[in-house]
């Protein structure tokens, strides 16, 4: 049966979020915790491949204890199993030491429930940013990464492959690749699903398997926590809003502002610099 | 469907709600509790007071561990005139110790007592609207979700679904409430500093206040509250929805009428308007109570209208019909029968406690409410009750009979008369006492 494994992140809620104008760092005090955004798109595709293959879905979190509840949504969703890797040690890590742990974590996973074939994780997170982690983890698994991925065409069991769309700045890729892979998901690949009535049910008695440091007795402790993150934020500051000149054009009519606007704007060198010259 | 089948449901996780389901589910019944809020709490509102007497009896001490605001030393009550106030309070460091009552706010609280439930072992259905109530014949059977495969069943299903009660519309025992029968009340939460709260009330460090607010709502019947909280301050105003009707002015007008009086302009200065919201408070009362149980179900709290509007009392109610609700429903299971002669013993729980007591003393109040126009109470006394003071504490070498003559004649002449006023005192008075 297939196996997928889902990354998922629990995070402040956006929406909620403020920044402490002193520190410049984001409040999470009372800022109530979803799961982060993308990752939701992740479980949703595996769900759905669940839905039309049958599958085993997984998901993994290295949070807090209280990314339990993050967990059991998914389990609410349709997830079979939810692991959650929670430790002090871990504390502190940036993407690095995070996509170290996740790894193992998904390695652990595979010597449990058997091998794994596709893995997904959001884009980014809402909190981070970085959409480092997901590439970090294909890189330590030693699978292929399809990132930006915002539709799954295909799905060949037989063949082993698997058929995706990558939405990058300049188009559309569309791209086969061999399972295992790790998929990065874009918020355009799906819209996730509302836990039926007995998916609630299962959830709330459910009870997330939890991994510690020592679940993992190979780790590398130089490589996981504040001590495994090189990462150093020299400094944070909110952009001033730039002052920019505002002209008026005024004018009698619709069609009369937008020949002034042309006129306006062709006498000035920014046609040539778009070059619509 | 879910295979599942559950001892009770209950609709609604208010402090009805959840005050049944943790009754039912320390006793070892298999609970539901469903709530269509992202979470129990999100969107609910009240003043408000909660009160230590009925949640005490759940759950001894609560207040040592529940999200409280501030212990309420002070309650008063504001004659508001256009540019004056005629004032009456108590205060009472003996209200700390035993406490009396806290000033709270429902997102906290809720969410705390809906946990405590959790705890007891209540199964947590949030984000999840009932939208049926199953039935076979007359007897009710479980509840229908928004939720696929949404049905769920269960031997008891407890409506705690709050004033508007949609189910308590389907089943039969509502009818849509006339607009004499609820009002629609507005709040703002409004930040300030901790310590300014303190400096502007008269507070020392938990310590709290309540005001309450009468005239100045637009010649409409209706009262208004400002309480003290911790870092906030909670203000609004509930208005009889007929008048709002009549008059066709907007709730959120009359507030802000409220924030520019000279009296209450100046104790809400610099604060930033956190939260908005409404709400129907029931004012029906005695009269406008449904029948509270038949087969298979029992209804609680504000959907049976068990508010004493005079008090300002109603998660007290509501707690105290939850907990009665589930103890007959323990009781219920105990023998295995859930008909309309096992839950009409909830009725009779009602009946005997104080909730009917107090109901009934002031049945007569909505009445009142409706007698004549409601300008005579809510606007012209008021006022006449501040012009009489004002001539009375005013020195201005009028004779002191000569005095008391035009205090009353400033009643007179709102009632309309020496008749009018009499009848209208001796209402008021029958109203207040049953
Ligand atoms: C402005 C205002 C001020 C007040 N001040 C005070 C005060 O100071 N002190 C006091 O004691 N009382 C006060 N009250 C009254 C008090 O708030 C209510 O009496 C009390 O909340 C009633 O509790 P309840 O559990 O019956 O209903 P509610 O608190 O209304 O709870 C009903 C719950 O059911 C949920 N629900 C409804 N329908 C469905 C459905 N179909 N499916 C799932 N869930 C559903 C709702 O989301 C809600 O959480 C005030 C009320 C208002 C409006």
């Amino acid at each position: 049966m297939l196996h997928l494994v889902v990354c998922i992140k629990q995070v402040p809620d956006s929406r909620e979020i403020r920044i402490d104008p002193k520190t410049n760092t984001l409040v999470r005090l009372g800022v109530p915790a979803i799961i982060n955004y993308y990752d939701l798109h992740g479980l949703e595709e595996a769900l759905r491949l669940k839905d039309e293959f049958g599958a085993r879905v997984t998901v993994v979190s290295m949070g807090p204890p209280s990314a339990e509840k993050a967990l059991r949504q998914c389990v609410s969703m349709g997830a079979d199993e939810a692991v959650l890797v929670s430790d002090r040690a871990f504390a502190g890590a940036d993407t690095l030491a995070t996509s170290y742990v996740v790894a193992l974590t998904i390695q652990k996973v595979e010597e449990r429930w058997g091998t794994v074939d596709i893995v997904f994780c959001g884009k980014q997170t809402l909190d981070g940013d970085t959409g480092q982690v997901g590439p970090g983890v294909a890189c330590r698994l030693d699978i292929d990464q399809l990132t930006y991925v915002e539709k799954l065409e295909s799905l060949d069991l037989e063949t082993r492959e698997v058929t995706v769309h990558r939405h990058l700045e300049d188009g559309v890729e569309r791209v086969k690749a061999r399972l295992p892979v790790l998929i990065t998901a874009l918020a355009e690949l799906n819209r996730p699903r509302r836990a039926s009535l007995p998916g609630i049910l299962r959830a709330a008695r459910y009870q997330p398997i939890v991994w510690t440091t020592n679940d993992f007795p190979t780790i590398d402790r130089a490589k996981i926590g504040l001590r495994g993150s090189p990462t150093i934020v020299s400094k944070t500051w909110v952009p001033e809003p730039k002052q920019v000149q505002t002209e008026w054009l005024p004018s009698e009519d619709s069609a009369a502002a937008a020949t002034a606007l042309l006129d306006h704007l062709y006498s000035t060198d920014l046609p040539q610099k778009l070059g619509w010259a | 469907m879910a295979d599942e089948r559950f001892d009770a449901v209950v609709v609604g996780a208010g402090p009805a709600g959840s005050a049944a389901a943790y009754t039912m589910a320390k006793a070892g019944l298999k609970v539901a509790l469903i709530e269509r809020g992202e979470f129990p709490g999100a969107k609910n509102i009240f003043g408000g007071v909660i009160y230590r007497r009925q949640l005490e009896d759940l759950i001894p001490e609560f207040w040592k561990e529940a999200p409280l605001e501030r212990t309420v030393v002070q309650q008063s009550m504001w004659v508001l005139g256009e540019e004056s106030a005629v004032m009456l309070g108590h205060h009472n460091q003996r209200y700390k110790d035993p406490p009396n009552c806290w000033t709270g706010l429902r997102v906290k609280f809720d969410q705390w007592f809906a946990g405590k439930a959790e705890q007891a072992g209540a199964v947590p259905i949030y984000e999840t609207v009932v939208t049926q109530i199953l039935r076979d014949g007359e007897r009710v059977v479980g509840v229908k979700t928004d939720r696929d495969d949404g049905e769920l069943y269960a031997d008891i299903v407890i409506l705690a679904d709050g004033v508007n009660s949609l189910l308590g519309k389907q089943l039969g025992i509502h009818h849509e409430w006339g607009p004499d029968e609820v009002s629609l009340a507005v709040k703002e939460v409004i930040a300030l500093p901790r310590q300014t709260i303190q400096d502007r009330f008269n507070l020392e460090g938990d310590e709290g206040c309540t005001i309450e607010i009468v005239g100045q709502t637009c010649q409409m019947a209706g009262l208004g509250f400002l309480y003290t909280n911790q870092d906030t301050i909670s203000l609004g105003v509930g208005v009889m929805v007929s008048d709002l009707k009549k008059a066709r002015v907007k709730p959120y007008a009359v507030l802000d009428g409220l924030k520019q009086h000279p009296m209450i302009r100046k104790l809400i200065r610099g604060g930033e308007v956190k939260e908005y919201s409404g709400h129907l408070i029931p004012e029906g009362g005695f009269n406008s109570m449904p029948k509270l149980a038949g087969d298979g179900w029992m209804v609680v709290g504000d959907a049976a209208q068990m508010v004493n509007a005079v008090h300002r009392e109603g998660t007290n109610l509501a707690v105290t019909s939850g907990r009665l609700a589930g103890e007959t429903a323990i009781e219920a299971h105990k023998v295995g029968h859930f008909g309309v002669g096992a839950l009409d013993a909830y009725t009779r729980k009602i009946r005997e406690s104080i909730i009917h007591k107090d109901l009934k003393k002031y049945r007569g109040v909505h009445q009142l409410l409706g007698f004549g126009d409601s300008s005579l109470l809510f606007d012209k006394m008021p006022q006449a009750l501040n012009d009489a003071i004002y001539n009375m504490l005013l020195v201005d070498g009028m004779p002191k009979k000569e005095k008391q003559k035009k205090v009353m004649r400033y009643f007179r002449e709102a009632a309309g008369g020496n008749a009018e006023l009499v009848r209208l005192g001796m209402k008021g008075w029958r109203a207040m006492n049953g």
